[in-house]
């Protein structure tokens, strides 16, 4: 037992609190804010060291044993994914402070950005089906508040095609992890991926698997069941967006594995060809979908959906190199997104528009604003030798090794379209000159950038460096997480651990 | 609304009702119960009197706001999960202290009652914000 393990869920929970408790305040609140952000990387990071040294780490709380009491564990998979998040929430939380108006700032912007990440948090160490649909109810709720937030138009509009095609998915959920527990009697995840394994539990296993699927295909946001995000993800300020685009589809993501891989056996038939289907119809139409747009955002938002797709393709071919190249990327993409969110967001601020056919001769303006963005876009990409890139050629190799060929053309055709898109925005937003009716802004000094959203800008960029300079380092450790995912049966793995196998 | 008869009703069933909410907050560690029941009794009683009367009395009656009663009943729910880590032990792992108290004679007091406690006055605080929200529409 461990209290670390609960760590990700009390320090986001204290913070939200204390900055209700300050909202009289903005000052200190602001402070608190950034303070509790802080913190919650620091737990993350010595919960993944923990993990890292002795393998999951396991807390049930209360101290009732696993199968009747809540657990939390912490696997390879899930502390690298929440440390990874708690890093990009630090980011966005900082970027806020400039980047989020004073209105939205004072009408509980705060408590509600560490609500959200209180149920990210919770969600990626949980243990059990019930705690994870809680979780994902917690982030729902301040998520949806986050999107309407502010009241205008646009966002209520978006929010409430959020909030629908949400519910249906938490409904299906609940339906799911009813079944489920009507048939086996458990929904602490490790107890269930042992009895699962049993082939006598046949009966309504398979329909619960497919609830599941399609609710956590939603909250992921795969093909067909996309549509929510992109009406959304272009209405809040780009804050909102950067942290939606970074952590919220991987925790989707992130379920669907855990379901997948260890509550599942294999015979289930969720790994089966389906899945292969949606993630590579995933990942054509949301970069067609990219390919069409004008707004930046927008754009970002379909870029944002087809490489979910490779997410999942990495999910659907299985094996160790391709799980390992699915939680590289997972945790690489979380940092390019929000660090792409926050440059849209700074060239906004800027020049008052997000439309492509508006924007343009931002390299010669701003160059760091254009080296950043350019460096975060070819990571989108995955040009060698950013990190996509790495995550992506773990994919291919995984898709080899089973042979599975139409995914990796599928794969390749993707990328191609990715590059096509990057190319896109490079042009028209900053390599062309400015478009000529306002050319007479030029002559004005442009201002200069607020600094509290353009490091973290240039630290998302440093991170996503890092990661692909420490790859050498950094995969084993995705390989390690995808052990963890297809052997939680494994001595001292994940279902040892839970159930506080002495090692 | 202008009904005598509801207006006088609603003030002497006022203390009653918070009453007989403290009662069902007691009771719920193993009888029926609990901080939620109570709580939203507890809310209730408010809701009835703003009924009566109108939104801005009966938050003045509340005396604090119900945000701040949101936030002292999270703040006090997870204090109780702290305690067990401070003895040293899993979080939310409850303690038990047993106490004579003037009036109510032997009781055993412990965590769980702090952590509905917590629920109460949440319950109460959400309650009460959407319908004072909903009020004044």
């Amino acid at each position: 037992m461990s209290n670390l393990a609960v760590l990700p869920i009390v320090i986001p929970m204290a913070t939200a609190l204390a900055c209700l408790a300050a909202s009289k305040r903005p000052g200190a609140q602001r402070a608190l804010s950034v303070l509790g952000a802080s913190a919650l990387l620091g737990a993350t990071a010595t919960l993944f060291a923990r993990v890292l040294e002795t393998g999951p780490v396991t807390l049930q709380a209360s101290g009732w044993p696993a199968p009747w009491g809540i657990t939390l564990a912490a696997d390879m998979f899930g502390a690298s994914l929440a440390l990874a998040a708690s890093a990009v929430f630090l980011l966005c939380v900082v970027a806020s402070l400039a980047g989020v108006d004073r209105r939205r700032q004072a009408y509980g912007f705060h408590p509600l950005m560490h609500t959200l990440m209180m149920g990210v948090g919770g969600a990626f160490i949980t243990g059990d089906l019930f705690n994870l649909y809680v979780w994902f109810e917690v982030m729902l709720m301040s998520s949806f508040v986050l999107v309407a937030l502010g009241g205008e138009r646009k966002q209520l509009e978006g929010a409430m095609k959020y909030v629908t095609l949400n519910l249906i998915s938490s409904g299906l959920f609940l339906a799911g992890a009813g079944l489920l527990y009507g048939e086996v009697g458990t929904l602490n995840m490790a107890d269930l991926s042992r009895k699962l394994a049993d082939p006598q539990s046949a009966g309504l296993v398979a329909p619960a698997a497919g609830l599941f699927l399609v609710a956590f295909g939603l909250k992921a946001g795969v093909f067909p069941l996309f549509f929510w995000l992109p009406a959304s993800y272009h209405t809040p300020p780009a804050v909102v967006s950067a942290l939606f685009g970074g952590l919220l589809t991987k925790v989707g993501v992130f379920a669907l594995a855990r379901a997948m891989y260890v509550i599942f056996p294999a015979e289930v038939g969720l790994r089966g060809e389906a899945l292969g289907w949606i993630a590579g119809l995933t990942m054509i139409v949301g970069l067609l979908g990219a390919i069409a747009q004008t707004n930046v955002r927008r754009m970002l938002s379909f870029a944002l959906i087809g490489h979910i797709g490779y997410m999942v393709m990495g999910l659907a071919v299985g094996g160790e190199l391709a799980l390992a190249g699915m939680a590289f990327y997972a945790a690489q993409h979380m940092l390019v997104m929000t660090g792409l969110f926050l440059c849209v967001g700074l060239i906004s601020m800027d020049r008052g528009t997000e439309d492509t056919r508006e924007l343009g001769g931002l390299w010669s303006e701003r160059p760091a604003l254009a080296m950043v963005f350019l460096f975060l876009s070819a990571a989108l990409a995955g040009v060698p030798p950013t990190p996509g890139f790495i995550g992506k050629l773990a994919l291919v190799q995984g898709a080899v090794e089973h042979g599975r060929w139409g995914l990796l053309a599928t794969l390749l055709t993707a990328s191609v379209m990715t590059l096509y898109v990057v190319f896109r925005l490079w042009l028209e937003v900053f390599a062309r000159p400015r478009p000529e009716e306002d050319s007479a802004a030029v002559e004005a000094l442009p201002r200069p950038l607020p600094g509290s959203m353009w490091w973290p800008a240039v630290g998302a960029a440093a991170l996503t460096a890092a990661l692909a300079l420490g790859s050498t380092w950094i995969f084993p450790l995705a390989e390690r997480a995808a052990v963890d995912l297809l052997l939680p049966a494994a001595p001292g793995g994940y279902i040892d651990s839970v159930f506080e196998v002495a090692r | 609304m202008n009904s005598i008869i509801l207006r006088t009703t609603a003030r002497l069933i006022l203390p009653l009702l918070l009453l007989f909410s403290i009662l069902l907050l007691l009771l719920g560690h193993n009888q029926p119960g609990g901080g939620f029941a109570g709580g939203l009794l507890a809310a209730a009683a408010y809701a009835l009197y703003a009924m009566a009367y109108d939104g801005p009395s009966a938050r003045r009656l509340l005396r604090v706001s119900p945000g701040a009663l949101l936030g002292l009943g999270l703040a006090i729910a997870l204090l109780s999960g702290l305690v067990g880590v401070f003895m040293g032990q899993e979080f939310l792992r409850s303690a038990w202290t047993e106490a004579d108290l003037p009036l109510v004679g032997h009781v055993k007091l412990g965590t769980p009652m702090l952590f509905d406690l917590g629920v109460y006055f949440t319950v109460v605080g959400v309650t009460l914000m959407m319908i004072f929200a909903m009020r004044e529409e």
